[in-house]
């Protein structure tokens, strides 16, 4: 193993970590607006990690990987964040505000959001 | 091929989503099960060696058939249970 | 290197489940579209560490295709919702 391996595979350990814990954030989160927050800025870190990882870790056989690798990037680096602010401004166009109360409380509001989302789906 | 455990880990998941998009009564869900599947075929091929057949079923079922089932889904009904009959069709459509 | 790949593909295993049983449990479409966008990422980072388990670097044009056009899907799901399409 070279350096610039042991460097990529310590890239590529810290992304998937940061892509698990992404998974479980929207594993975990009670409302909309923390599975965005968890759900779009763990995984876009992981997922950045990770591909830059693989292009270092390839880097020393064949250089032209770092380059395909680095325009992923930037494509994530621009896609990701607008297609979460798109869902989050349509989450508040409907009405659903975060939920800052108590748990008990927290979960009464969200069963109100479920009922009245029910109900423009019958209409 | 010590890959074979993921493919069939891929393989469910992928049947999985389908069935959820059978089943499911509210189409905008089953759509969005639809871009799903696509995403995980395109996975498959790509384990299975077919490059390119991974890269048309990306462009197609990502953007095309998402993009054309909305469209359609806004012209029509969102929830399968508004069609009692097939005469509704003709009244749901604006 | 070899040991590395395979935790990191355990991990983004995990992520998947999760991700696809918030997509299945989620109570709003909002919930099921943040999955779908989380789905989406985690496969984009698994096909490219695939092409690296593989050597091709053919294998990097899925996962281009997949971080441009990945987006629209979202965007125009979250349009419907807004009202706005």
């Amino acid at each position: 193993m070279s350096l610039l391996e042991i460097i990529g595979g310590i890239f590529i350990l810290v992304g998937s970590v940061f892509l698990f814990l992404g998974g479980l954030g929207i594993f975990r989160m009670p409302d909309v607006y923390n599975r965005l927050q968890a759900g779009t800025k763990a995984t876009t870190l992981g997922a950045m990690s990770v591909i830059l990882g693989v292009g270092i870790s390839q880097a020393a056989t064949d250089w032209t990987w770092i380059l395909k690798t680095l325009v992923i990037v930037i494509f994530i680096a621009y896609s990701n964040p607008i297609s979460s602010h798109a869902l989050a401004r349509a989450m508040y166009k409907r009405k659903k505000f975060p939920l800052v109360k108590s748990k008990a409380e927290n979960m009464d509001a969200y069963r109100e959001i479920i009922e009245t989302e029910k109900e423009e789906v019958k209409s | 091929m010590t890959y074979i455990i993921l493919i069939f880990f891929l393989l469910v998941l992928m049947v999985g989503a389908a069935i959820y998009s059978i089943v499911q009564k509210d189409l905008l869900y089953a759509v969005i099960a639809t871009g799903v599947i696509s995403l995980i075929l395109s996975a498959i091929f790509l384990l299975l060696q077919a490059p390119d057949v991974a890269l048309t079923e990306a462009a197609i079922g990502v953007a095309l058939t998402t993009i054309i089932f909305i469209i359609t889904i806004r012209n029509t009904v969102r929830h399968e249970d508004d069609f009692k009959d097939r005469n509704d069709l003709k009244s749901a459509i604006k | 290197m070899t040991y590395i790949i395979y935790i990191a593909l355990f991990f983004m295993i995990a992520g998947l489940t999760m991700s696809a049983f918030r997509f299945v449990k989620g109570p709003t479409a909002g919930d099921r579209t943040v999955a779908l966008d989380t789905l989406t990422i985690i496969t984009v980072a698994a096909m490219v560490l695939l092409s690296y388990v593989f050597q091709r670097i053919i294998y990097l044009d899925v996962a281009l295709v997949y971080a441009v056009l990945g987006f629209i899907g979202v965007i125009v799901i979250a349009r419907y919702l807004e009202g706005a399409l």
